[in-house]
């Protein structure tokens, strides 16, 4: 699976980090950086958890 | 269970998210979501941020924050929607258990969600006159805007969160704007002095006419809102005036209906996985009291996205299925856009000591810590986006005061 992000509906509001802390990082402008586009199959539980979070709804986890 | 219906009354985030968990668990029963408002449920936070600027539209109208269109809502997700049409009654006695709607109407239920959320509170006298507005619903929000289309002379009442937003909205498009707070220092009851001071320098830094220590006496006009009079004699010219003087519980509706409620703001009392005092009946979001476990079983009600969010799902999941009940313990967070910056909290702000860091470490951008105890207990942040998360995370593995600390780079 794949962490696709919206960079228009997002504004960093970091729940995804917060849920995931090994896969997003806001940035100090309110960027995010995905640090792991495509994680393995130990962080497809919290990947989905800050899919699920995201108060923007900014993320998608799609096939790859 | 023979004949059981799910029943949701309050159809914002807590109420849609409780509507989606019920399907993503896996039940198949009938839904109803009765929501007082004609709207289908939308995201507020953007009500007083984006949805107020100009030239946001498109073909000449706002973009209503809709979450999920009706098709969504009554095919995919096969729900009972019942808009525009007010819970007025909870009859959880007799032979059937049963909501009752304005006209009439009842809905029986078997497992009932109250996410009723909160009213706004008005100024007396403030639904007398035309160009008086509060800023909680859809509506509420498409009128501002209109208004500060038109170049509204803007004053708000209340420096809170909401007021604090559509000051940023209206000095964005360069209008004049006066924010009137009764308080010495804004915010100072839910963040701190500090804090306050901090964000009252926001507001004079982009032009606004912040008052604190000040108390309206008379909102005056013919039909529309002309003058803002306050305690002290000074009449204050206005074409707009929007108050933020905060939110109480809805549930009105609740009286007679035998459910505990708090005594204090008549939020409704929940155990910590939001069971209600009512069988089968479980409460999320604003409206609820529950005794948060992270923070010592502490009773608390959150008025923020990211509970209503979590509370609206959760409630569902345990009304699904009680024997397996989870607790509601996440750390609370909530973020506002004022002007060109964003603050951040997680946490709680009751504290025993607040500790501006940013000050101590010469940084500009504002940083305090707030102890609980010989715990972290909250943490906020001005433009430090990178940082907030982590210390999210702290609190939920309820770290030491000294470990904070520590990680914001100062000792004890």
């Amino acid at each position: 699976m794949k962490i696709v992000v919206d960079y228009v509906k997002c504004t960093g509001l970091g729940m995804c980090e917060a849920e995931a802390p090994d896969l997003f990082e806001v940035q100090d402008d309110g960027s995010l950086l995905v640090l792991n586009e495509c994680p393995g199959a130990d962080q497809l539980a919290a990947a989905q958890a800050a899919v699920d979070s995201c108060p923007t709804e900014a993320l998608t986890l799609v096939e790859d | 269970m023979r004949n059981d219906r799910l029943v949701v009354v309050g159809a914002s985030l807590a109420g849609l998210r409780a509507v989606e968990a019920a399907r993503k668990s896996g039940y198949a029963g009938p839904i109803t979501l009765i929501g007082n408002e004609p709207h289908l449920p939308y995201d507020r936070p953007p009500l007083s941020k984006a949805f107020l600027d100009a030239g946001a539209d498109v073909d000449g109208a706002p973009v209503h924050p809709t979450f999920r269109d009706e098709a969504t809502l009554r095919d995919e997700l096969d729900v009972d929607l019942r808009l525009g049409a007010p819970a007025t009654a909870l009859a959880p006695a007799g032979a059937e258990r049963q909501v009752v709607l304005r006209g009439g109407d009842a809905v029986p239920y078997t497992r009932l969600i109250i996410a009723t959320g909160g009213d706004a509170r008005m100024l007396p006298g403030g639904d007398e006159l035309a160009g008086v507005h509060l800023l909680r619903t859809l509506d509420d929000a498409i009128a501002v805007r209109a208004a500060l289309d038109a170049g509204a002379r803007t004053v708000v009442v209340g420096a809170g969160f909401i007021g604090s937003e559509v000051a940023s909205a209206a000095r964005k498009r360069g209008l004049s704007c006066t924010v009137l707070e009764a308080l010495p220092v804004p915010l100072v009851r839910s963040v701190g002095e500090a804090t306050g001071k901090v964000a009252a320098e926001l507001h004079r830094k982009y032009g606004t006419d912040l008052r604190c220590g000040v108390g309206v006496t008379a909102l005056e006009g013919s039909s529309r809102v002309e003058k803002v009079v306050l305690d002290d004699g000074t009449v204050i010219e206005a074409d707009l005036v929007v108050v933020g003087i905060g939110v109480r519980p809805a549930t009105g509706w609740l009286q007679g209906s035998g459910i505990a409620l708090h005594e204090r703001d008549g939020g409704i009392l929940c155990d910590e996985t939001l069971a209600t005092s009512l069988p089968g009946v479980y409460a999320a979001g604003d409206v609820a009291h529950f005794p948060n476990l992270l923070f010592g079983g502490q009773m608390m009600r959150v008025e923020q996205w990211t509970n209503a969010a979590e509370q609206g799902a959760l409630a569902a999941r345990n009304a699904l299925d009680p024997e397996n009940a989870k607790p509601s313990a996440a750390v609370p967070y909530f973020w506002s856009d004022w002007y060109e910056s964003r603050i951040q909290f997680v946490g709680i702000p009751q504290s025993e000591e607040i500790r501006v860091v940013s000050e101590e470490l010469g940084e500009e951008k504002f940083l305090a810590l707030y102890r609980r105890g010989d715990q972290l207990g909250g943490v906020l942040t001005v433009d430090r986006q990178s940082q907030i998360m982590k210390y999210k995370r702290l609190i939920a593995q309820q770290a030491s005061w000294a470990e904070g600390l520590a990680f914001a780079g100062v000792t004890s």
